[in-house]
């Protein structure tokens, strides 16, 4: 590839190096940071609107009784709650930090396809606007669960349905055009020494989920375009009447939906194996064996999709392959964790906040991992299906896995990005506060869940309260320590502790990867010309 | 590596076509959900969202096209666009995979299951409908749709076969369009690609031809039981998609005219030959998996 980079039009505006002048700047951007920058406040925000549900939710659950809202509105609120976190939330802070992160480790000089990076992202808030416009109309937004099943859907979903389907064609759209952009970066961008096994596992990782959102967005997009015509032109798809069968919808669903939920862990994954040899000052142990295991779990995340449904009714064979396959991923997660800690085994670790966390995700996804194996079990799934116990399942493998890698995302790089260093003090008590609530939060759940408290109520049998009044105390301390966060994002960004932070910014970072030999904060284009070393992985 | 800025990897520093497309999109699409809801404002806000989209379209392909003439796309831009363009209709394929899936699914496992074939989960829905017996085609054990319940299914001799004829000439007359391009012919280009749209439309009346008959004389609509939900979810997309294809080689029939693309950068070309094969060989998997079995 070239070694220089025209970066801009230079038959017009030969003077115009910088961003555009005032808010038009964010309209129109093409660069790789800003549009990271939109993504990942974007995220910020609806982590914040997706907790508010959460907190609608947990109050509601505080005792037995109906106390604050209506069921329907509850259900909408467990339903609008999972929509918000994982189309608004986690994805888009994934895809922002790709944004941000990508192009300065692999010593490109922007994203592949810029104009389709804004549209990306300005699709992206299109497809959330219309969603969360379902919580103003007649009927209010839908209330039928995240997974949008038929015949439930089709009776009960008010004017919301055509709305919320509209959304996650934007969704789709948006996912499908950035995961486009991120595979063409990484495999025609790359600085000529960058070989594939010399990409950090943040890009690794990424490389496999866009491959992952490529096959399943326009199965999502099929599915609920199936959806709409059943309801508005008269299709019998999942209509038993007709010849067509509700059960169907979940294949499709699920088909989409497993490899989902990797495409929420597998950049986590990336984070993990980026922060933790940083701050054990030793290589990642086991590199190309991470490599392997991401891409196995990727490939598996295809073939397992019906363990959503063992209650649902399938023949024998189906229920026994579900299970054996399932049971499978343990492997190369069981992988990862253990090159995790052998990562760390003998390391000259400390312990800053970005650390705190990855150390809080290996163990607490390791929990989520496996209840997740006792799940994968059919017959024993048949007893926790649609309880508490798998509420507490996939909270544990997304919020003190997916988030607070995110939030250790967010540590680490931001001294990079701005420049300056966040208020270490008050980022360890953010930590503290939220690896403790969030486990009065969510293990009470399990307890829930093995008792038989199921899942989406609003109300329930009185043996329940003393763990749901826990779990929604553990809720709160949870939601408002995120405030805490927010005073130190906003804080380091206008300045922070008022200490510079060096180009490394973490001792020795840049034995570890690209973007730490750029200054501090990053110039608005960066890798202008591709740097001619990059760092080996063994040191 | 040369330091000569036509020679970069060109990184636009903004761009406006891609808020306007969106806005464009969005509006077009919550028109459409206010129509189906049955507001009447609705399909004006479609019709203005479908203008906004389709200026949209026009600009920014004007755009590329004249950036990509005055020699701004170097080597690595274009590799980019090919990897591009190759994922999107990966994702296509994805799209009708799932209409695909569904067919399999329902011929080979739930009507059966409806019919109480099996050991799987239909036994159940045979005490509901003791009478129904599994068959394809059908309209399910209600009789959905169809005149008075009854319906006709649609050969695969006939119109649907001459349309494979079809789609399979313009495949090979895009190919001789393309061998034109490479050999600078453009009087072999600009009629190949003539031919390729021009049996491409063919194609859509012919269909569009079939959709009336069935509907007014066969008793086959999109609400006929899951045979007809099918066979117009199938065809209808992929006739959709034949009409983007149609749409994008048109644009570059035109720009064939104005005298662009060399044979060793013609991105565009390229982008609208492999769109238009990828909607050929799922109009074959149709004939095959809708018409013929």
């Amino acid at each position: 590839m070239s070694a220089v980079v025209a970066e801009h039009d230079h038959h017009e505006e030969h003077h115009d190096h910088g961003p555009a002048k005032g808010l038009v700047r964010w309209l129109i951007t093409t660069n790789h940071k800003d549009i990271g920058t939109l993504y990942l406040l974007f995220a910020l925000a609806m982590f914040f609107v997706g907790g508010l549900m959460a907190l609608v939710i947990r109050a509601e659950l505080f005792e037995p009784g109906m106390q604050f809202v209506n069921p329907t509105f509850f259900n909408s609120m467990t339903t609008m709650h999972a929509l918000v976190m994982v189309f608004g939330a986690v994805m888009p802070a994934f895809v922002g930090l790709a944004n941000w992160q990508i192009p300065l480790m692999i010593g490109a000089p922007d994203m592949a396809l810029p104009r389709l990076n804004n549209m990306s992202f300005w699709m992206l808030v299109a497809g959330v606007v219309l969603l969360a416009s379902t919580l103003f109309m007649e009927g209010g937004a839908p209330a039928c669960g995240w997974t949008f099943y038929p015949p439930l859907v089709l009776r009960d979903c008010g004017h919301a349905l055509p709305f919320a389907v509209f959304s996650v064609h934007m969704l789709g759209i948006s996912s499908i055009m950035g995961a486009i952009n991120i595979i063409a970066t990484i495999l025609n961008m790359r600085a000529p020494k960058m070989t594939l096994m010399k990409m950090p596992l943040f890009v690794w990782t990424w490389l496999i989920t866009a491959f992952l959102l490529i096959a399943i967005m326009p199965v999502f997009a099929g599915a609920v375009t199936m959806l709409l015509t059943d309801k508005f032109f008269a299709t019998s798809f999942f209509d038993a009447a007709g010849g067509g069968d509700p059960v169907l919808y979940q294949h499709i669903f699920w088909f989409f939906g497993h490899p989902e939920v990797y495409v929420m862990i597998l950049p986590t994954f990336g984070v993990a194996s980026t922060i933790i040899p940083v701050f054990a000052r030793k290589p990642l142990f086991g590199y190309s064996s991470m490599v392997y295991a991401t891409a196995s779990i990727a490939f598996l995340s295809f073939i397992v999709w019906a363990h959503h449904m063992f209650t649902v009714g399938m023949p024998m064979a189906g229920e026994l392959y579900f299970m054996y396959a399932t049971m499978l991923i343990a492997i190369p997660t069981g992988v990862k964790v253990f090159n995790w800690t052998a990562t760390m085994w003998k390391g000259a670790m400390t312990f800053e906040a970005p650390m705190l966390f990855s150390i809080c995700f290996v163990v607490l996804f390791t929990i989520g991992g496996l209840t997740g194996l006792m799940m994968a079990v059919a017959p024993t799934d048949f007893q926790y299906h649609d309880t508490y116990f798998i509420v507490a399942h996939f909270h544990y493998t997304l919020v003190p896995a997916s988030i607070f890698i995110l939030m250790a995302a967010g540590y680490f790089w931001l001294p990079k990005w701005t420049g300056n260093m966040y208020d270490e003090r008050l980022a360890r008590f953010h930590f503290w506060m939220s690896a403790i609530s969030v486990n009065i939060l969510f293990f009470p759940q399990h307890f829930l869940g093995l008792a038989g408290m199921p899942r989406r109520i609003p109300d329930y049998a009185v043996q329940f309260a003393d763990w749901n009044m826990v779990s929604s105390i553990g809720a709160f301390i949870f939601g408002f320590s995120q405030l805490i966060f927010l005073y130190i994002v906003i804080k380091t960004i206008k300045g922070g502790t008022g200490e510079k932070v060096t180009d490394e910014v973490w001792e020795d970072a840049s034995k570890h990867s690209l973007e730490w030999t750029l200054p501090s904060p990053t110039p608005y284009h960066t890798w202008s010309t591709p740097p001619t070393e990059v760092p080996s992985e063994h040191f | 590596m040369s330091t000569n800025a036509h020679d970069a990897y060109y990184i636009p520093n903004k761009a406006v076509w891609p808020i306007i497309g969106t806005a464009g999109l969005v509006t077009m699409l919550a028109g459409f959900a206010n129509y189906l809801n049955g507001s009447a404002a609705g399909s004006t806000f479609m019709i203005v969202g479908l203008m906004i989209f389709i200026t949209m379209l026009v600009g920014w392909f004007t755009l590329q096209a004249t950036e990509s003439e005055s020699g701004m796309y170097n080597h690595g831009v274009g590799i980019s666009y090919r990897m591009g363009m190759m994922w999107f209709i990966f994702s296509e394929i994805m799209f009708f995979a799932v209409f695909f899936g569904t067919l399999w699914y329902t011929r080979n496992l739930s009507v059966d299951w409806l019919g109480g074939i099996g050991d799987g989960p239909g036994r159940s829905s045979h005490t509901l409908w003791a009478d129904y017996k599994s068959a394809w085609p059908t309209n399910g054990p209600g009789k959905v749709g169809g005149k008075d319940g009854e319906f006709e299914a649609m050969g695969a001799f006939g119109l649907p076969f001459i349309n494979t004829l079809l789609l399979l000439s313009s495949g090979v007359t895009c190919t001789w369009a393309h061998h034109g391009l490479l050999a600078k012919n453009r009087d072999q280009l600009i009629k190949g690609l003539i031919a390729t749209v021009g049996l491409g439309f063919l194609f859509v009346a012919c269909q569009a031809f079939e959709y009336h008959e069935a509907y007014t004389e066969m008793g086959l609509t999109l609400g006929t039981g899951i045979y007809g939900s099918t066979f117009f979810m199938l065809t209808g997309f992929h006739g959709l998609h034949v009409c983007i294809g149609a749409i994008i080689l048109s644009v570059v029939l035109f720009r064939s005219w104005k005298g662009h693309f060399k044979p060793e950068n013609h991105f565009a070309f390229e982008a609208a030959a492999w769109y238009w094969h990828f909607v050929d060989v799922v109009w074959l998997g149709l004939f095959i998996f809708v018409y013929l079995l």
